[in-house]
């Protein structure tokens, strides 16, 4: 239509708006803050009511080691960002397999407190309602640390066959916004567990 | 110019079989077809949902009527509810979304196309899943029903001990799917209409249909969430034996209306926002006018969508809270008023004066003005705790929210449907069909629903499978199911006025009503690609300013 593009003064020549993967992501990681919001409402609001043990500070240790593993993958998955956009496709590889190393160690970590609680502690999702909370929300972020592990690797796939580029970085970029809020997640979750609930 | 300008002469589709037609149809990524499976699908379910209702109806005719048993009674009334507002209202807001906005907003498609099949897929399934329940809601070996715990699925109702077999999980499994498939289409309109507007459309010269849609997706991502983590508890509640609603346990029924609630409430506004943005847009196109406070109309939807998070728990007067959070509740559900009444004075801000064409599209609207204003007066008489400690409950509750639901939304839709119908099939409406459809319906739902409020106030409680003679209920209860009546004949005449007018209808051409936004720049219906080339505004009336080259829009901006 040259018409109507002739028909108008100023025709923005500078006509920018932003990148649609991370408007997006940042719209999924708005949704998904409202569902953790009410599993830790449901875990503050129940927390001390249970009406059976066992109870948190019996049970529960303080998952120091696996956090830092969380947290510091938050930093290799930034630099690893940071390498692509730079090309340094050797360093971004290697920051990226980094980053998911750390997850996998925070989800065995996970797994490993899970089986401590059911099979040594008696504590399951059916026990009372610190377990029902306690399973539901912890797994809730369990399930998206999964998730994101599953991206991230297959991101790695893609670079590990040379097709993850300096023109991918924006790409990866929407990858690494989430698995931050999966880690600042795990500040709440673990605050709210571990911290308050404890 | 020419009226073709938008469109490309020489591209040729060849004839196709109508299993490639059926194939395009299943696998179309383009958001006009997208668009108008949502609203095939939930016109399907709207004539589902509506049966519902005349059945409720009928048995409500007369006192101790036999007409359908009590417990056929509650899965009616729970299948009408979840049905009308998941698998109509949300479906044919979002069909008419994913339709306009990307013609509006002059882009060729949605942000993410395949991410925006998948959630109409999505939503299809749940509906469908919904009910397959009157086929497997018992298992396998024995006679399916139908979820019979009302679209609440108040604890503990729906705790598998109170209700046995998988009725209640093909509601819970439906509704939750149905809540990602919402969730992934919100992002989309958000993204679409972030990352993609065409060169020169800034924010503030978007057509407020954009606007009001944007702000619609922005509500559905922190509105609809809550309901599927609550489905997620009811799941763990009924498949992993948690606790969370179970009270004997320690678990809180009242946690779980809370979520609800959380979700139920912002949801009215979630299906109204898009039939506000449908009044922006015809409204002036049949007074003849720009909108009347264009910032104004976006600042008090932002306002309307902020305030309506909270005051969910005016659901929960009578279930006993402390008098902070009465009258905390109070007062922000009477809040919302205000920028629901700037709304209503600024469409009769863009009437006054003008020179109002009374055609179909605009009867509705009118009738949404007049109705919408009631259906607020009687939300803030609800809105009062002390209120609805007499009234909760009861058939004045249900008169008041279907005055929402069906006087303003229904009507706003109808609306809708007859002035885009010419975009979307190339043919206009039966304006003599449609004006039958218009009174027959305002006949229908004056004696249906106004009426509806005084059995209410004279304590008829709602779910109730019948009742006793004598009590001054009889009379208006005949008339109410007579209204019904009538309105299911205008909704016929509806059905086959968009049937009759796909054939014989008169040729739309682009532009019949003489509009200003971008949709009706290009051919009826559209090209798949929407624009030959990407079009370039300098105002918020784009096609004014093609229009009027001797006294543009954009001079005055």
């Amino acid at each position: 239509m040259s018409a109507m593009t002739t028909a108008f003064p100023g025709t923005p020549i500078d006509w920018r708006l932003p990148y649609r993967g991370r408007v997006a992501m940042a719209g999924l990681i708005i949704g998904e803050s409202a569902i953790f919001t009410i599993f830790v409402v449901a875990y503050l609001f129940y927390m001390g009511k249970s009406l059976a043990g066992p109870t948190p500070r019996e049970v529960l240790e303080v998952p120091i080691f696996f956090t830092i593993c969380l947290l510091s993958s938050s930093l290799t998955i930034h630099f690893a960002v940071r390498s692509l956009e730079r090309s340094r496709r050797g360093a971004f590889l290697g920051l990226w397999v980094l980053t998911i190393i750390l997850g996998s160690l925070f989800l065995y970590g996970t797994g490993r407190e899970w089986h401590r609680l059911i099979y040594e502690r008696g504590l399951t999702i059916s026990t009372n309602l610190f377990g029902t909370t306690y399973y539901s929300l912890v797994g809730l972020h369990a399930f998206h640390v999964t998730v994101g592990l599953i991206m991230l690797s297959i991101a790695a796939i893609l670079a590990l066959a040379g097709r993850v580029g300096a023109d991918q970085s924006h790409r990866v970029d929407v990858l690494a916004m989430y698995w931050h809020f999966v880690d600042a997640v795990w500040v709440v979750v673990f605050t709210v567990v571990y911290v308050v609930g404890r | 110019m020419s009226a073709n300008a938008m469109t490309l002469d020489n591209v040729q589709v060849s004839d196709r079989t109508w299993l490639e037609t059926l194939h395009g149809w299943l696998t179309t990524v383009d958001h006009k077809r997208i668009g108008i499976l949502y609203v095939l699908y939930a016109l399907f379910f709207i004539v589902v949902a509506g049966t519902e209702a005349i059945l409720i109806r009928i048995q409500l005719m007369y006192p101790h009527n036999n007409f359908v048993s009590p417990q056929v009674f509650n899965r009616l009334f729970t299948m009408h509810g979840t049905t009308m507002i998941f698998y109509v209202a949300i479906p044919v807001l979002f069909g008419f979304a994913n339709y306009l906005v990307p013609l509006m907003i002059g882009a060729r498609d949605m942000a993410f196309p395949r991410l925006n099949a998948f959630s109409f897929w999505l939503t299809a399934l749940s509906g469908f899943l919904l009910y397959f329940s009157l086929l497997g809601g018992s298992g396998l070996y024995g006679a399916g029903s139908a979820p019979d715990i009302s679209w609440w699925a108040y604890a503990p109702l729906a705790a598998k001990a109170f209700s046995p077999g998988h009725s209640s999980d093909y509601w819970t499994i439906s509704v939750l799917l149905g809540g990602f498939g919402t969730v992934a289409t919100a992002i989309n309109l958000i993204a679409t209409i972030l990352c993609m507007r065409c060169p020169g459309m800034k924010l503030t010269r978007m057509p407020l249909l954009a606007w009001l849609n944007l702000t619609m997706s922005g509500m559905v991502l922190i509105v609809v969430t809550p309901l599927s983590a609550a489905q997620i508890m009811l799941l763990i509640d009924r498949y992993l034996g948690g606790h969370f609603f179970d009270t004997q346990a320690g678990g809180s029924a009242v946690l779980w209306m809370h979520f609800f609630w959380i979700f139920g409430h912002p949801e009215v506004y979630v299906l109204i926002i898009p039939c506000f943005a449908f009044m922006s847009e015809i409204v002036p196109v049949f007074s003849r006018k720009p909108i009347f406070g264009y910032p104004v109309m976006v600042a008090a939807t932002v306002i309307i969508a902020f305030v309506s998070l909270s005051v969910w728990a005016h659901h929960m007067f009578s279930v006993g809270m402390n008098s902070y959070a009465n009258s905390f509740f109070t007062i922000t559900s009477m809040v919302v008023g205000i920028p629901t009444g700037i709304k209503i004075f600024n469409w009769v801000g863009t009437m006054w004066g003008g020179k109002i064409q009374f055609k179909v599209p605009m009867l509705f609207c009118i009738g949404f003005l007049f109705q919408f204003l009631i259906a607020g007066l009687t939300g803030i008489m609800l809105a009062s705790a002390p209120f609805d400690w007499q009234l909760s409950y009861s058939y004045f509750v249900v008169a008041h929210f279907h005055y929402v639901i069906v006087g303003g939304i229904l009507f706003a839709l109808f609306g809708a449907f007859y002035y885009w119908y010419p975009k979307v099939t190339g043919r206009m409406l039966s304006e003599k069909l449609g004006k039958w459809h218009f009174w027959l319906f305002v006949l229908g739902f004056h004696m249906c629903f106004d009426v509806m409020h005084f059995p209410g106030l004279l304590g008829m409680p709602r779910r109730i499978y019948t009742y006793e003679p004598g009590r001054g209920w009889d009379t208006m209860n005949f008339i109410i199911t007579i209204g019904a009546f009538i309105q299911g004949i205008a909704i016929l005449i509806f059905v086959w006025n968009l049937i009759i007018s796909y054939f014989k209808g008169a040729k739309a051409g682009n532009d019949p009503w003489d509009a200003w936004t971008l949709e009706w720049s290009t051919s009826s219906p559209p090209p798949a690609y929407n624009f030959a080339t990407i079009p370039v505004v300098a105002s918020r009336r784009p096609l004014w300013d093609l229009k009027h080259p001797e006294d543009p829009d954009f001079r005055y901006d």
